[in-house]
């Protein structure tokens, strides 16, 4: 069974460090203006922890056995094709979803 | 005073934000519950975290049962982009008053574009438009959350691969990054530090990686500061 305790205490925590991110600007630069140093890393670094989300969410799939992560490359290549043809959250999230769970369960071949 | 120009302008402007945050909401509830965690604990969650990503993220940390400290600072990491939306936002927030710490609260990705990309009439009270734009968008989210609870709950289907949502999500906020920056180094950087992690570092990727591209980060400034600076 699911630990209670532990997972309230892991809200918990996520809800602070969370709005700690979003209220530091207006701690730190309520007066004074941001430094050069911030303001390169505000650019580069969403895409990069993207990225690195992309693989963590991924990091599961076993290369070594059939079909060898065909299953997630395929859905990964669908995600794309599709948000960049529709722009569509809805369709972009949900439509690779359903074509990756009928995979895994065999319902498609 | 429920000054309706105000709230008839923050939900007009909000409506591109609802379809998106009602399946998200939805697919997060899904995932959550397909994991067997009790109806609440997703509610909970985008009531009091209210971060897509995160809260995706943070369904991958309660199954590896990862240490609160881990939890933190992966989390830091994760959401330390929207630190710089408030950079950009200080003097939009500076009179807002006791909205203040609810609009600081709610600023998500899509709630902080919506505040910076729509230009509004001169007439309007901005702190409250700012309020019920962002409370909008947050209804949206829980309901979005709801809806989807009572369906995983109620309906009886094989949830297996149902995680591949929290990819697909990762996939489609990349490619949205990549269009407003048009720099494929970032991504370069993101692959290399998540490749490297993962190899050195199998049962700590996430924390592996990050650490990995702030060093690339720090070690390249100058050659990505190069361009557009």
């Amino acid at each position: 069974m699911v630990d209670n305790s532990y997972i309230l205490s892991a809200i918990a925590t996520i809800a602070v460090v969370n709005y700690f991110t979003r209220v530091l600007p207006f701690l730190f630069f309520n007066k004074s203006e941001p430094p050069n140093a911030l303001i390169f890393l505000e650019k580069i670094f969403p895409p990069v922890i993207m990225t690195i989300l992309i693989f963590y969410s991924l990091k599961g799939v076993d290369l070594t056995t059939k079909p060898y992560g065909a299953y997630e490359f395929s859905a990964v290549v669908l995600t794309f094709i599709l948000h960049m043809v529709f722009k569509n959250y809805l369709l972009s999230i949900i439509a690779p979803t359903i074509f990756y769970m009928a995979l895994t369960q065999g319902l498609i071949n | 005073m429920i000054a309706k120009t105000e709230l008839l302008l923050a939900f007009k402007n909000s409506i591109g934000v609802m379809m998106g945050y009602l399946s998200l909401g939805f697919a997060f509830a899904l995932l959550t519950i397909s994991y067997n965690y009790p109806w609440y604990i997703a509610i909970i969650m985008s009531i009091f975290i209210y971060a897509g990503a995160l809260q995706f993220a943070a369904i991958g940390f309660f199954n590896a049962k990862l240490g609160l400290l881990d939890i933190a600072i992966a989390s830091f990491f994760i959401n330390i982009r929207q630190s710089f939306y408030g950079l950009s936002l200080l003097k939009k927030f500076a009179y807002t008053k006791a909205f203040k710490k609810y609009l600081t609260f709610a600023l998500t990705d899509e709630t902080y574009a919506l505040l910076t990309s729509i230009e509004i009439p001169k007439n309007i009270d901005n702190k409250l438009y700012y309020f019920y734009l962002s409370i909008f968008n947050q209804l949206y989210w829980i309901t979005g959350t709801a809806i989807g609870v009572v369906v995983g709950s109620s309906v009886e289907f094989n949830s297996k691969g149902v995680e591949f949502s929290l990819s697909a999500l990762f996939i489609v906020l990349a490619i949205e990054q990549y269009k407003s920056q048009r720099s494929i180094k970032p991504f370069i950087i993101g692959v290399v530090a998540s490749v490297l992690s993962m190899s050195l570092l199998s049962n700590n990727m996430l924390l592996g990686a990050i650490v990995i591209s702030l060093i690339l980060l720090f070690l390249l400034n100058k050659q990505l500061g190069a361009h557009g600076g």
